[in-house]
């Protein structure tokens, strides 16, 4: 009788997690089909080379496109630098110490700050402080500190798998500490930190809370650094949140999807082929 | 004339935090000759040599008490600069390690640290480097191929290569030759052999046969003391201390 | 001795540079906390945090409201969250013809790449509607804010109990299986309460993320600003109650908001607190 009721338990956990498994699965395909369905169609090359017109109502998103791949250079260049420096100092230049700590701890809080904490600290600090205004600057200084947390994650983990004998061969030949780093370590981890700085970018695509308070929301094409500027998402949002056109709306929709997806598969296949290879 | 002292270990005692590895070593070695340092696993023997060239620094816990000197020198002396002192005692480890680069670049990397960047000379001394390694004949059509395509006795030779691209003075080997078959053992132990008149060669050997074939003096270390040393026959043949006769006769391995 | 100064001002700038993270954060509590402390010393904190009405025209600035709405979608999402990321985790760990994994791996990243906005423009024209028609209401409300945020948080719980599973020791698995547990009374019994701190450190890293979600919500959530008594109401987060006025206020109002950023804060930090302990424990 015992028996039976294990042998019961076990059938129907076992459906369940299944029934689980698939429904993850099912609700993300669903979620996709909705928007690639609907705004598939509305992509072509007119779609991503005119401008917007009357709003967003007619047009296209090149303005967009362009502030969106603005900001999220001005992102990298800023957090790359900063996150790789911040890792190599913790793999290479201290173990672990009261500042090692206190650097790791600020680095985890900083991961989980919500992004509208870091859009009113943009707002206040870049915008009205340092007098930058509503720009790609402000939006990309803020992106920045928000991917921060990532690069130095992601170049730390790439650090770690240069095997330490590598060092020790430059050590033992008589290198110092930055050029055992800069020849021998730091080459051999740049897929893992390219990894984590396409990673980066997806997630810089997708940013809205912070942006929409930092570069504002304009639909003028920029003309430089200080410009204010609407990226996609935010453009995403407000087109679907005014009802101004739904049409324009899921086009938007679908190009964010496909550039996201994009970007991922690039870093899987980056991972694959170098990281995995390593091993 | 006496061989010159090339290196005296004075009273020298290793610790890694709490846990001694090495006990009051005293001990020289002499110029150009090939130095056995033998014993049991586990008796500091690694320990000793990267003292030599002080890559004990890189451990942290690593302490010292005593004194090596290098040609009258002391290397811990704070006036000694470690990139000198490694370019003048260089490494070779007992898994060869290449680099993940070309096999010129791997000789060319130290070279290129101590500031050597024209392409001509830096040619000359890959080239010397490889003919000193017993290795020239074999790979000069292929040297911008990449090292890890070296078999095992190769990718070794490359490393004591890597080293004399720097001209040091002294050579540690720890183990060279384990893992390797017992033909490409046998080209290293030539190339030891070979290299003996221009350097100072202190060598960790895989085995007693190996520094009865190799070395001219040896030295025993059991837990971090240095039992005894002396003239390798006589180490093997007639060993004062009952502890290295136990060793050598394969009474405890 | 130049070769060695140079080597110690290198590791000086190393220094500088790794502590810009620590920086920051610092930077960003100074003045989230400058621009909304002094409404909170305004109007007492009593009365911002207790305070049932938030009329900003009136200077009512209560965000008593918000923390229930937020309370409510939080919980709501957690109880979707937790038992379906785990299932899913457990799927991974122990359940896997490799075929599966194939699948639910390439969802669990998509699901953790795709913009927050997505998912709030899917629920809006989806998961409203729906809601509107089958159990009535405005659709838009915490019911379906709940539904999507649950689905959002799955990657962060996923994972993290995904890893804490994969590094219990082989043998305990081994030794319960030879004590003639079935698979499931396994997983059950000894492999999830022995991973527990992490799986608890995942749900709490999600309840944060979940805390955090600002633009789907804004678009789902329905905005109204008064306390939610049931899930098909709409309600305002903390975070969406910022995002939705952060654009036209001024003055205290907009302090207020700030003051909003600063309770926020304050609940990330110690979740976030609490999840890093117990990670750290769980390493151990």
């Amino acid at each position: 009788m015992l028996y039976r009721t294990r042998y019961l338990t076990q059938i129907i956990a076992r459906v369940l997690i299944w029934m689980a498994a698939l429904s993850t699965i099912a609700v993300m395909i669903l979620i996709l089909f909705q928007i690639l369905k609907e705004g598939l169609p509305i992509l072509h090359l007119r779609f991503f080379l005119d401008s917007p017109r009357s709003m967003g109502r007619e047009g296209g998103i090149f303005s967009s496109i362009v502030g969106t791949i603005a900001l999220t250079l001005v992102a990298i260049l800023f957090a790359t630098p900063l996150g790789v420096g911040t890792a190599v100092f913790l793999k290479e230049y201290t173990r672990e110490s009261r500042v090692s700590r206190t650097i790791r701890f600020g680095t985890d809080c900083l991961a989980g700050i919500p992004s509208i904490i870091f859009g009113l600290f943009g707002f206040v600090f870049f915008v009205i402080y340092l007098n930058m205004g509503w720009s790609i600057l402000s939006g990309g200084l803020t992106l920045a500190a928000m991917i921060l947390p990532t690069v130095i994650s992601t170049t730390e983990e790439a650090i770690k798998g240069v095997p330490y004998s590598y060092r020790e061969v430059s050590y033992s030949l008589g290198g110092t500490k930055w050029q055992t780093v800069t020849r021998a370590v730091l080459p051999n981890a740049l897929p893992g930190i390219f990894t984590g700085i396409i990673l980066s970018v997806g997630r810089s695509i997708g940013e809205t809370a912070a942006v929409i308070l930092t570069a504002g929301s304009s639909l003028v094409m920029p003309t430089s650094l200080f410009s204010p500027i609407r990226t996609m998402a935010v453009h995403f949002y407000i087109l679907a949140r005014e009802g101004i056109s739904m049409e324009m709306a899921y086009g938007t929709g679908a190009a964010l999807i496909l550039l996201v997806l994009a970007i991922n598969l690039i870093a899987n296949w980056l991972l694959n082929r170098y990281i995995r290879r390593r091993a | 004339m006496l061989p010159e002292k090339k290196i005296v270990i004075k009273e020298f005692n290793f610790y890694y935090d709490s846990l001694q590895a090495l006990e009051n070593i005293n001990l020289h070695i002499e110029s150009n000759e090939i130095f056995a340092i033998f014993g049991p696993a586990r008796s500091g023997k690694t320990t000793l040599l990267k003292s030599l060239n002080r890559l004990t620094d890189l451990i942290f816990g690593a302490r010292h008490a005593g004194a090596i000197l290098l040609d009258g020198e002391d290397i811990y002396d704070p006036e000694m600069s470690l990139t000198q002192l490694r370019r003048r005692i260089g490494m070779v480890f007992d898994l060869p390690i290449p680099l993940p680069m070309s096999i010129f670049d791997n000789v060319a990397y130290g070279p290129k640290l101590s500031g050597t960047t024209q392409e001509r000379r830096l040619k000359e001394i890959v080239e010397r480097a490889l003919r000193s390694a017993v290795l020239w004949e074999e790979v000069k059509d292929r040297l911008h191929t990449s090292a890890l395509r070296l078999s095992g006795g190769q990718q070794q030779r490359l490393c004591i290569a890597r080293i004399l691209a720097l001209e040091p003075e002294v050579l540690l080997l720890d183990e060279p030759c384990s893992g390797l078959d017992p033909i490409s053992t046998a080209s290293i132990e030539q190339t030891l052999t070979q290299l003996k008149k221009d350097y100072t060669i202190i060598l960790v050997p895989h085995n007693i046969q190996q520094a009865s074939r190799v070395a001219d003096r040896a030295g025993f270390l059991l837990n971090g003391e240095l039992v005894e040393q002396g003239p390798v026959y006589q180490m093997f043949t007639r060993p004062r201390d009952k502890r290295t006769e136990d060793y050598v006769t394969g009474k405890f391995g | 001795m130049i070769l060695e100064i140079r080597e110690k001002i290198i590791e000086k700038i190393f220094l500088l540079i790794a502590l810009s993270s620590i920086s920051i954060l610092a930077l960003i509590a100074i003045f989230i906390f400058g621009e909304g402390l002094p409404l909170i010393w305004k109007i007492g904190l009593k009365a911002f945090i207790l305070g049932e009405r938030w009329v900003p025209s009136k200077g009512s600035f209560g965000i008593l409201p918000m923390i229930v709405g937020s309370f409510w979608v939080t919980s709501g999402a957690l109880l979707l969250g937790i038992p379906l990321g785990l299932a899913c985790a457990i799927f991974l760990c122990e359940w896997t013809p490799p075929l599966a994994g194939v699948f639910l791996r390439p969802a669990i990243q998509l699901l953790a790449a795709i913009p927050s906005v997505i998912y709030g423009f899917w629920g809006l024209i989806v998961l409203v509607p729906l809601i509107r028609n089958y159990l009535g209401g405005p659709g838009l409300s915490i019911l379906s804010g709940s539904l999507i945020l649950g689905f959002m948080i799955l990657p962060t719980i996923i994972s993290i109990s995904e890893d804490s599973l994969k590094a219990l020791p082989p043998s305990y698995k081994a030794g319960a299986l030879a004590l003639g547990a079935t698979h499931w009374q396994t997983i059950w019994r000894v492999l999830i309460p022995a991973a527990r701190s992490g799986i608890v450190a995942s749900v709490i890293l999600g309840m944060g993320r979940a805390i955090g979600e600002t633009m789907a919500m804004i678009m789902i959530l329905g905005n109204a600003v008064k306390m939610p008594t049931s899930f098909l109401d709409s309600a305002r987060t903390l975070t969406t109650n910022i995002g939705i006025e952060m654009g036209y206020a001024s003055g205290d109002h907009r302090e207020a908001l700030f003051a909003t950023g600063i309770v926020l804060f304050f609940i990330i930090m110690i979740l976030n607190s609490l999840a890093i302990f117990l990670s750290r424990r769980r390493g151990s």
